[in-house]
């Protein structure tokens, strides 16, 4: 289990991580969501060890990484954004010297070589030096690096930053098969990642949290979760927006492109039984009805500006 | 001691992953020759010695050792890579040694190199191989002392370049100590003019070229290679993050 509690991190008078404090379990796959300059990116070096916090501390299973770093370290594997390597090595050359370092022997450490190298698709470029690769190679060097110790956390920061779509799918498989025995800490941009591999969601802005859910429940958030997409035939757009904001429980009801109505729930209701029988009692044709899940774009919208406008509202 | 090694050899191959090394060993072996034979009259002398190579060597190493050790930080926090290697299960201290034995070795290789010198005064005449081997131990140290220096400085910055002035004239201080304290010779009591003077790496070698060992001689070389090196860990962890 990691453990932070009360994570602070100042950079001169600029504050840069804000008493944070969460616990991840086994079999988390975890996404740090948040703007660029959140704190994302501090908080995992802070939790690799690489930065010491200002107050606060991280335990991962138990260890101290300020006052037990290299029992902390042992468990972990990191994966810095920008994926940075030494350039001149070769990847083959690189693993190996990351194979020493974490102490892997013997046949264990030749399977495990083979095993990532074959995992991440890094063959043909085993003899080139790193820094002639492109982009998604150094990427792959670096998750291979990350992963070579078969390490029980994982931090990646943005692991599929520069990848391409199936570079980018080949890594999420890889993320969600590692997941089971594991503890695994990603940051991301890209929401839709979130979905595809996260069980658990961090939202930060400003060095603090801001929601802590499942991505489905951070969906539930969505002021637009269970609004209902409908397109109607045999009356007109205003005759039905006007009946159907006399329905309770609407919040509002918007008039998209080409006739298409949303109905806004207050609550986050579901409005499908009530909005089908009035359309089925005035008689008006259905073409098109959609019950939709809500946006995480949306909610981080929603979170991360409304706390940018009152930036003392949880100062405690 | 085992992570030191590991450390250490992958620093030794990135030094000759790339021509650096190579360019290295060459200019140092064509200025140490020149100094030797032209500046340093090693045939007119007519001494079965090797006083007029040693002779040179501090001023050589004034600048060629700073080239060594200007990248063994700098170049890691320019690229990023120190957020890697600080976050592997090493300790700092396993750190900082590893990289400065390598770039050490390095200089040890270099130095090395020169063997055909020794040669040559072999065949010559008949020197004091005891005098002539204390002599490369103490060009051994004392760029050992400068690389100390230079890893430390490297660890402030991220512009190779400024590691490397910077380094250059920190180690230029190191070695004219001597020159410097007589300057105070006028009003500073004595023994404060001694104990600058005592600072200076030119004093340190001097003995040591002429072959003679003071056991106090190396001390002071070890001393300064472990103070810098205390140094270097302290400045890395300060500053590692900017």
């Amino acid at each position: 289990m990691i453990r932070t509690e009360e994570l602070t991190k100042l950079y001169g008078s600029l504050l840069a991580v804000d008493h944070i404090s969460f616990d991840v379990a086994e079999g988390a796959v975890l996404g740090f969501l948040g703007p660029n300059g959140a704190g994302k990116s501090t908080t995992m070096k802070m939790i690799a060890g690489f930065l010491a916090p200002t107050a606060g501390r991280v335990t991962v299973f138990g260890h101290d990484v300020e006052s037990e770093p290299l029992a902390a370290k042992r468990l972990i594997g990191y994966l810095p954004e920008g994926a940075p390597c030494y350039g001149e090595m070769t990847p083959a050359a690189f693993l190996r010297f990351i194979a020493d370092i974490r102490g892997l022997k013997g046949e264990h450490r030749g399977r495990r070589l083979d095993e990532v190298i074959a995992r991440l698709h890094l063959e043909s470029v085993l003899e080139q030096p790193i820094e002639t690769l492109s982009k998604g190679y150094k990427r792959r060097v670096g998750l291979a690096q990350a992963i070579l110790h078969d390490p029980k956390v994982l931090i990646l920061d943005e692991p599929t930053d520069g990848l391409d779509p199936n570079q980018k799918h080949e890594v999420r498989a890889l993320i969600r098969d590692m997941a089971k025995d594991k503890i695994i800490v990603i940051s991301t941009h890209i929401l839709e990642e979130v979905h595809a591999v996260c069980n658990r969601a961090i939202i930060i802005a400003h060095g603090r949290i801001l929601a802590d859910d499942t991505p489905a429940a951070l969906e539930a958030r969505s002021e637009r979760h269970n609004a209902v997409s409908l397109r109607l035939a045999g009356v007109t757009s205003e005759t039905a927006c006007a009946e159907l904001r006399t329905l309770p429980g609407v919040a509002s009801v918007e008039k998209g492109v080409d006739g298409h109505l949303v109905v806004l729930p207050a609550g986050g209701r579901n409005l499908l039984a009530p909005v089908g029988r009035l359309a089925l009692t005035r008689g008006w044709q259905v073409e098109e009805l959609v019950v939709e899940r809500g946006q995480l774009d949306d909610v981080f919208r929603q979170v991360t500006t409304r706390d940018a406008a009152t930036p003392q509202e949880t100062g405690a | 001691m085992r992570n030191v090694g590991i450390v250490l050899r992958r620093e030794l191959a990135s030094y000759f992953a790339t021509p650096v090394a190579y360019v290295f060993i060459v200019i140092f072996l064509v200025l140490a020759g020149y100094f030797t034979f032209y500046m340093g009259a090693f045939y007119e002398r007519g001494q079965a010695d090797l006083l007029s190579f040693f002779n040179f060597h501090p001023w050589l190493y004034l600048v060629l050792v700073p080239a060594i050790a200007m990248r063994l930080w700098a170049e890691e926090r320019k690229s990023g890579s120190i957020e890697l290697l600080m976050t592997l299960p090493i300790t700092r201290w396993q750190a900082v040694l590893g990289k400065f034995l390598a770039a050490w070795l390095f200089a040890a290789i270099a130095l090395a190199l020169t063997f055909p010198i020794w040669l040559t005064v072999n065949y010559l005449g008949n020197p004091d191989n005891g005098a002539i081997l204390t002599g490369y131990l103490g060009s051994l140290l004392m760029a050992g002392g400068f690389l100390a220096i230079g890893a430390c400085i490297s660890a402030t910055t991220k512009n190779q370049v400024i590691a490397f002035i910077v380094s250059v004239v920190i180690c230029f201080a190191f070695l004219l100590w001597g020159f410097l304290a007589q300057m105070f010779s006028g009003w500073a009591p004595a023994f404060v003019v001694d104990a600058i003077a005592s600072l200076s790496f030119l004093t340190h070698f001097d003995a040591l070229s002429k072959g003679v060992i003071d056991l106090r001689d190396i001390v002071f070389f070890l001393l300064v290679i472990g103070a810098w090196l205390a140094a270097n860990t302290i400045v890395l962890d300060m500053k590692k993050a900017d």
